[in-house]
C-alpha cells in the first residue's frame, strides 16, 4: 500500500485517497471541431507505461484536493507529488 | 493414559513441573508447558500423525515450524473449530482436543488408502484429463473427488472471538527474532530509534531455541534471555512474539497477525487476535532459513523429518524423536543435529552424505564419536508403511548421477534429513523484492529491491551463528543510521570467528531404482519427482504452470520444503540453470491467517456504516420496514396490522393520489453552489440551459459522463445571485459530489464557483398529493402558497411549524407536491407536526416503494433503476432536455457514431398482462425455448392502483418506433409467458394537468 505525500497535508495512507487516471488530460476547447477518433482518443485512449507516469490522485477522505503524483509502475515509487495546474516533471519538461 | 517414554529427563524450554492433559484423534497424553501438539505427540511416542492429500499415505511430523507438510489438525469443535493448523505451531494448552485431517474411519486405517495403490494411475493432471469429459458430468465426479481429496472441515458457526486491529508506525521493524533480528533490534535499540521486534514464536531466540548453540560463554537461550531484558529496558523497543509478518507491502507497508490467546484454549468471546497494520521507515528481515528434505523412494514414511526438526525436538522440547537414527545429507549442518541426537541418547547408526569427501569440523567431530559416515552414497528407499524401520542405501557410480551395486540395509526408527537451507525470502519478495541464485550455496538470496529494507543473518543466505549476530548487528545500526539517527559509537560487536563448514553439494533427484517408485518432493500434496518430468515431458515450461499443473507448493505450507526440490528438477530436465527456471511469484500471507483477524471488528452491526435520517426512530416506532439505498435506511413502506407488502403499498399510492402523502426525503443528495460563475459551471455539468433560471425558480436537469451516459438527475433551484442548490439520487450523491469537484479543480480552476455537500444538513420532507396545500397551509407562515404566487418550479423561504424551511414546490408523483426542508436537527420536530395538522385530512406517511410505483405512473426515470450507464438522453426520450446552444459534459459523445445508430434500446412503457420481474428479457419472436432473440428488458415493473393493471418499464430496441407492437416475456424458469403491449412511459396524466393546481 502506497504512502502517498500530499501536497496539502503531508504523507497519508493510499486508502485515504482515490484515484484519478493518468494526468495532464486536456478536455478539447471545442469538441465540435474533432472527428469521432479524435474524441475518442481523448475519452478513451491512455498511456499505460511500464515506467514512470504522470497520474491523479485526490485526497477524498482528507482535504478533498486533487494533486499528481509522478508514480513509477513496476516498482512504485513516487517520484514527485505536485499541485494541479503545474507542469509535468521529466523529459517532456514544462 | 500413557506416559511420556520419549521425554528426556532433564533440559530444554520445557517446564516438567506443568503437566497439560491433551486429546489426539481421541486419545488421551500428557504434555508439558512448552510443549507444541507435535513435540507433545513425539514424546508420546506418536508417529502416525496424518494422511497425504492425494494418495492418503501415512505421514508423520516432519518439521518443528511453519513448515510443516503433513502434521495438520482440526483443533477443537463447533464454532471455535478451527482446520489445518500445523500441529508444529500450535502450542499445548490443558484440555486441547485435535484430530487428523484427510482420513477416513480413522488414521490409522483410512479407506481412501486405495488412492496409494492405484498410484501409478493417478498422475500429476489426472484429475484435469480424466473427468473432464464429458464436460457436464464434472460437477457429479467433482463431489466424490473433493471428500477424497481434502483437507480440515470449515466451522458451520460463526466464529465467536473477538478480533482487533491496531495501526502502528515505527522507524525500525526487525522481523524474525533469532540471532541476527535480535542483535538488529539491539543495535537499532542503542541508538535511540524506534523499533519494533516481531516473532512468531512464543519466545525470543529463533534458532537458538533448538539448535543449543553458544554464545561466548552462555548458551544461545541465556543470551536471547540477556537481550530480551536489555530490550525491555528501552522505551522505544517494542517486542511483539506470537505475532507473524505474512505480509510486506509497498513503501515499507507490513501488516502482522499478533496470536493473543490461541495458546490458553482461551473460551468464545475472548480476544483471540490482533492484525497490525506497521509502516516502517527501515524493515530489518531477519527471518532465518528452512531447510530442505532429500528425494528419493518413499521418502515421506511417519519418522522421517528435517535434520534440524531432530535437532529441536531434543534441544527445545526434550524429545527423543527416535530410538536409531540414520541421517541423509548433502551438507555439514546434519552432522550437528547427528551430535546433538547423539548427546540425547538416540543411538545413531550413520550419517549418509552424498558428497564424496565430506569435510568440516562438524564431520569430524562425528567421526570421531565413532558414528558411521557413509560418504558418497544415496539413500534409494525406506523400509516400513506406517512406521519407519529401515533404509536401503547405494554407492553413487562414478559419474554421480546413478548407482552402483551393493543393496545396504540400516535398521532404523528416524531418519533426518538435510538438503541444505533455503533463505526465508518470502517478505523480500512479495513487494517486488529480486532474489539471486547463490550457486556455491545452493539457494537464492535476496537481490534487488526498491523497498528501505535490510536482510540479514540466515535469511540472507548467511547460515553460521556468528554471522548471523554480525549481519544482524550491522543491519540493525545501518538501518538506524538510515532513518537519521546519530551513531552510537562503536559497535559491540562479537568477534567473528568464520566456521569450518564444508560446502554443500546439491544433488537435487536421482533417477529412481525401479518403476513406478515414489520420491516426493511436496509431501503436502503428493507431488513426486516423476510428476515434474512428466510435466515437463508434456510440454510445461513455465515454473508458474508447473506449479498449477501438478500442485507442487500449493495449499497451506505453500511448499516451503519442496519448492527449491521442484523447480531444480524442472530445469535439471529441461536442461536449463535454475535461475532461468527462477521462482513462483511470492504472495501474502507468508502463513495462513484467519479471516476474523481480517474483519477485525468490522462484522454484523459494524460491517458497513450505516445512515439514517433525523426521523428515522419515528419510522421505527410507527412500524417501518426498511430498504437499503446505498447506506441509508429508508422507510420502503409502512404496514398497518393485517397488510402485506402490495397492500400497504397500494393503500399509500392512493392516499397520494387521492388525499395526501408525506415521504422521508432525506437522503437526496444536496449540494450548495456559490459564486459568480455558478451559472456557467451549471450549463456545463447539465445538458439544459441554467442562464435563464430566475432567482426563486428551480430546474430539473440531466448530468452525463462524458461519453454522453445518463449519470444522475435532479432539481436544481436558484436561490440568489449567485447562490444554487442541487439536489442528487440518494445513491449518486457522493459520486456526482466527487464528479463536480473533479472537473472545479482539476479543469475549470479559472471558475469562481464553491460547492458544499449539505446532504446531512438537511432534512427534507416530501407532501404530495390533491390535499398537500391545505396540509402545509397550516404550518406554513410568511410564504403565500397560492397557485399564482408559488407556482410548480418554484422555491420560497419561510417558516413551517416555526422552523425555517426552504419549500420547493416539486413533484416526483406527478401530483400536486411541496418539499420542506429544515435544518436536519429539527427533522423530526418538523415531522410530528405534519403528523398533527395532518391528521384531518388523513396524511399517510409513504415509503419508497410506493413512490418508486407512483413516479413509474408518470414514466419518470430513476437513475440507476432504469438507466445503466449505457443510456444517453435520446434513448430515453428526453432530447427536450438536451441544449443545442452550449457545451456540455458528455455533449460530443452523443454525436459518436454509436450513440446515433438506429437501433439503441430506447426507454417505453409496457402495458401487461401480468406482473413481470424486474430484469426480465423482452423478446418480438417467441420461440419454445431459448435461444431466442432478446430485444431488451424490462426495468421497473408494478401493479399500478391508479390503473388497476401491471405496468412496466423497459429498455427495447428502436421502442420509440414500435410504439404499439406486441412482445413477449418468456419467464422460462417459471414455465410462463407474458405478452405485453409498447406504450408511452407516460401512463398516468400524459398531460401533467395534476402538477399545475
Amino acid at each position: 500500500m502506497l504512502l502517498i505525500d500530499c501536497p496539502y497535508c503531508g504523507p497519508r495512507e493510499e486508502i485515504e485517497f482515490s484515484y484519478g487516471g493518468e494526468a495532464h488530460i486536456e478536455r478539447p476547447k471545442q469538441p465540435d471541431k474533432l472527428s469521432d477518433a479524435e474524441w475518442a482518443d481523448y475519452l478513451f485512449m491512455r498511456n499505460n507505461p511500464k515506467g514512470p507516469l504522470a497520474e491523479r490522485w485526490c485526497h477524498s477522505y482528507g482535504c478533498r484536493r486533487w494533486f499528481n503524483v509522478e508514480r513509477h509502475t513496476v516498482t512504485h515509487e513516487i517520484q514527485r507529488v505536485y499541485k494541479m495546474g503545474e507542469p509535468r516533471g521529466g523529459e517532456e519538461g514544462t | 493414559m500413557k506416559r511420556q517414554r520419549y521425554r528426556l529427563d532433564v533440559g530444554a524450554r520445557i517446564d516438567r513441573g506443568k503437566t497439560l492433559r491433551f486429546s489426539f484423534n481421541g486419545k488421551s497424553y500428557e504434555g508439558f508447558d512448552g510443549d507444541t501438539l507435535a513435540s507433545a505427540l513425539l514424546a508420546n511416542g506418536v508417529r502416525l500423525v496424518g494422511r497425504s492429500f492425494k494418495y492418503h499415505r501415512p505421514r508423520g511430523i516432519f518439521s518443528a515450524g511453519m513448515e510443516e507438510p503433513n502434521a495438520l489438525v482440526q483443533l477443537g469443535s463447533g464454532a471455535a473449530s478451527e482446520a489445518n493448523l500445523r500441529a508444529t505451531q500450535v502450542e499445548l494448552f490443558d484440555g486441547l482436543e485435535a484430530a487428523s485431517v484427510n482420513c477416513w474411519p480413522s488414521v490409522d486405517f483410512d479407506i481412501w488408502a486405495i488412492n496409494d495403490r492405484f498410484s501409478s494411475m493417478l498422475p500429476a493432471g489426472f484429475y484435469y484429463k480424466t473427468f473432464m469429459w464429458p464436460k457436464k458430468f464434472w460437477h457429479q465426479y467433482e463431489k466424490v473427488i473433493r471428500r477424497g481429496a481434502g483437507l480440515g472441515t470449515a466451522p458451520e458457526l460463526p466464529d465467536q472471538n473477538i478480533y482487533d486491529k491496531r495501526n502502528q508506525h515505527c522507524e525500525v521493524l526487525v522481523v524474525g527474532g533469532g540471532p541476527a533480528g535480535i542483535s538488529a533490534a539491539l543495535e537499532a535499540g542503542r541508538a535511540g530509534a524506534r523499533v519494533i521486534l516481531v516473532d512468531e514464536q512464543a519466545e525470543l531466540g529463533g534458532a537458538l531455541l533448538g539448535n543449543g548453540e553458544h554464545i561466548e560463554s552462555r548458551s544461545g537461550v541465556d543470551w536471547a534471555l540477556a537481550a530480551r531484558t536489555e530490550l525491555d529496558e528501552m522505551p522505544e523497543v517494542h517486542i511483539l512474539t506470537r505475532t507473524t509478518a505474512f505480509g510486506y507491502y509497498h513503501h515499507n507497508y507490513i501488516l502482522m497477525v499478533e496470536r493473543l490467546s490461541d495458546h490458553l484454549g482461551a473460551p468464545a468471546g475472548t480476544l483471540r487476535q490482533r492484525l497490525w497494520k506497521i509502516r516502517a521507515h527501515q524493515v530489518v528481515l531477519a527471518t532465518g532459513a528452512i531447510e530442505r528434505p532429500m528425494v528419493f523412494a518413499d521418502n515421506d514414511r511417519p519418522g522421517i523429518m528435517l535434520a534440524n526438526a531432530a535437532r529441536t525436538y531434543v534441544n527445545r522440547y526434550g524429545v527423543r524423536p527416535g530410538n536409531r537414527a540414520v541421517l541423509y545429507t548433502n551438507n555439514d549442518s546434519a552432522y550437528h543435529a547427528a551430535h546433538d541426537l547423539a548427546e540425547a541418547g538416540v543411538r545413531v547408526e550413520a550419517v549418509i552424505d552424498v558428497r564424496p569427501n565430506p569435510t568440516g569440523e562438524g564431520v569430524e567431530a562425528i567421526r570421531q564419536r565413532g558414528i558411521k559416515v557413509l560418504a558418497y552414497h544415496a539413500l534409494v528407499g525406506t523400509v516400513g508403511v506406517k512406521r519407519l524401520r529401515g533404509i536401503e542405501v547405494l554407492a553413487l557410480n562414478e559419474k554421480g548421477d546413478g548407482f552402483s551395486d551393493g543393496l545396504q540395509r540400516l535398521r532404523c526408527d528416524l531418519l533426518c534429513l538435510s538438503g541444505g537451507w533455503n533463505p526465508t525470502v518470502h517478505l523480500f519478495s512479495q513487494p517486488g523484492g529480486k532474489l539471486n541464485f547463490d550457486e556455491l550455496k545452493a539457494c537464492f538470496v535476496p537481490g534487488e529491491t526498491n523497498e528501505a529494507v535490510i536482510v540479514a543473518g540466515a535469511a540472507n543466505g548467511v547460515f553460521s551463528l556468528q554471522g548471523c549476530l554480525a549481519g544482524g548487528a550491522a543491519a540493525g545500526r545501518e538501518a538506524a543510521a538510515k532513518t537519521g539517527l546519530e551513531d552510537p559509537g562503536a559497535p559491540s560487536l562479537l568477534p567473528v570467528i568464520p566456521a569450518e563448514e564444508g560446502p554443500i553439494t546439491p544433488v537435487w533427484h536421482l533417477p529412481p531404482v525401479s518403476k513406478g517408485e515414489m520420491r516426493f518432493v511436496d509431501l503436502h500434496n503428493d507431488v513426486t519427482a516423476s510428476d515434474l518430468e512428466l510435466a515437463t515431458r508434456e510440454g510445461y515450461r513455465s515454473i508458474e504452470l508447473v506449479k498449477r499443473y501438478t500442485t507442487a507448493g500449493m495449499g497451506p505450507d505453500q511448499g516451503r520444503t519442496g519448492n527449491m526440490h521442484a523447480l531444480a528438477i524442472v530445469a535439471d530436465t529441461l536442461g536449463r540453470s535454475i535461475p532461468e527456471v527462477g521462482t513462483t511469484t511470492y504472495r501474502a500471507p507468508y502463513t495462513p491467517v484467519p479471516y476474523g483477524a481480517m474483519a477485525g471488528r468490522d462484522v454484523g452491526a459494524l460491517a458497513d456504516p450505516i445512515r439514517m435520517t433525523a426521523i428515522h426512530g419515528w419510522h421505527e416506532r410507527s412500524g417501518a420496514v426498511f430498504d437499503d439505498v446505498s447506506q441509508w435506511k429508508r422507510p420502503w413502506y409502512y404496514p398497518r396490522p393485517g397488510e402485506d407488502m402490495n397492500a400497504a403499498v397500494k393503500r399509500e399510492c392512493i392516499a397520494a393520489r387521492t388525499g395526501v402523502a408525506i415521504l422521508d426525503a432525506s437522503t437526496l443528495g444536496k449540494i450548495e453552489i456559490h459564486g459568480p460563475d455558478s451559472a456557467k459551471y451549471l450549463n456545463r455539468i447539465y445538458t439544459n440551459g441554467w442562464s435563464k433560471l430566475a432567482i426563486g425558480r428551480c430546474r430539473y436537469g440531466l448530468m452525463l459522463g462524458e461519453d454522453g451516459m445518463v449519470m444522475d438527475d435532479g432539481v436544481t433551484s436558484r436561490l440568489g445571485e449567485t447562490h444554487y442548490f442541487m439536489t442528487t439520487t440518494t445513491g449518486g450523491a457522493a459520486r456526482v459530489m466527487a464528479w463536480m469537484e473533479d472537473w472545479l479543480q482539476c479543469e475549470w480552476s479559472d471558475l469562481k464557483v464553491y460547492l458544499t455537500s449539505v446532504t446531512e444538513q438537511w432534512a427534507t420532507l416530501s407532501i404530495s398529493g390533491p390535499n398537500a396545500r391545505r396540509v402545509l397551509s397550516d404550518l406554513a407562515e410568511g410564504v403565500d402558497l397560492a397557485p399564482e404566487s408559488f407556482p410548480h418550479m418554484a422555491v420560497r423561504e419561510g417558516k413551517v411549524a416555526g422552523i425555517n424551511a426552504r419549500i420547493f414546490r416539486v413533484s416526483f408523483t406527478g401530483e400536486l407536491g411541496f418539499e420542506v426542508s429544515v435544518a436536519n436537527s429539527y427533522g423530526l420536530a418538523l415531522w410530528q407536526a405534519f403528523q398533527r395538522v395532518g391528521e384531518k385530512y388523513d396524511l399517510t406517511p409513504i415509503g419508497i416503494e410506493a413512490l418508486h410505483v407512483l413516479r413509474a405512473e408518470k414514466g419518470y426515470i430513476a437513475v440507476g433503476h432504469d438507466t445503466d450507464g449505457s443510456v444517453t438522453p435520446g434513448d430515453l426520450g428526453m432530447d427536450w432536455l438536451v441544449s443545442s446552444k452550449k457545451d456540455f459534459l458528455g455533449r460530443r459523445s452523443l454525436a459518436r457514431s454509436d450513440s446515433i445508430r438506429p437501433d439503441r434500446k430506447q426507454f417505453v412503457g409496457l402495458k401487461l398482462e401480468a406482473r413481470v420481474p424486474e430484469g426480465a428479457q423482452i423478446v418480438s419472436e417467441l420461440r419454445r425455448r431459448p435461444p431466442m432473440k432478446m430485444i431488451g428488458h424490462v426495468t421497473s415493473a408494478y401493479d399500478s392502483a391508479a390503473l388497476g393493471k401491471s405496468i412496466a418499464l423497459a429498455l427495447i430496441e428502436r421502442g420509440h418506433e414500435r410504439m404499439g407492437e406486441t412482445v413477449a416475456i418468456p419467464l422460462t424458469l417459471e414455465g410462463r409467458v407474458v405478452k405485453a403491449e409498447i406504450v408511452s412511459p407516460v401512463f398516468y396524466d400524459p398531460s401533467g394537468e395534476r402538477l399545475n393546481v
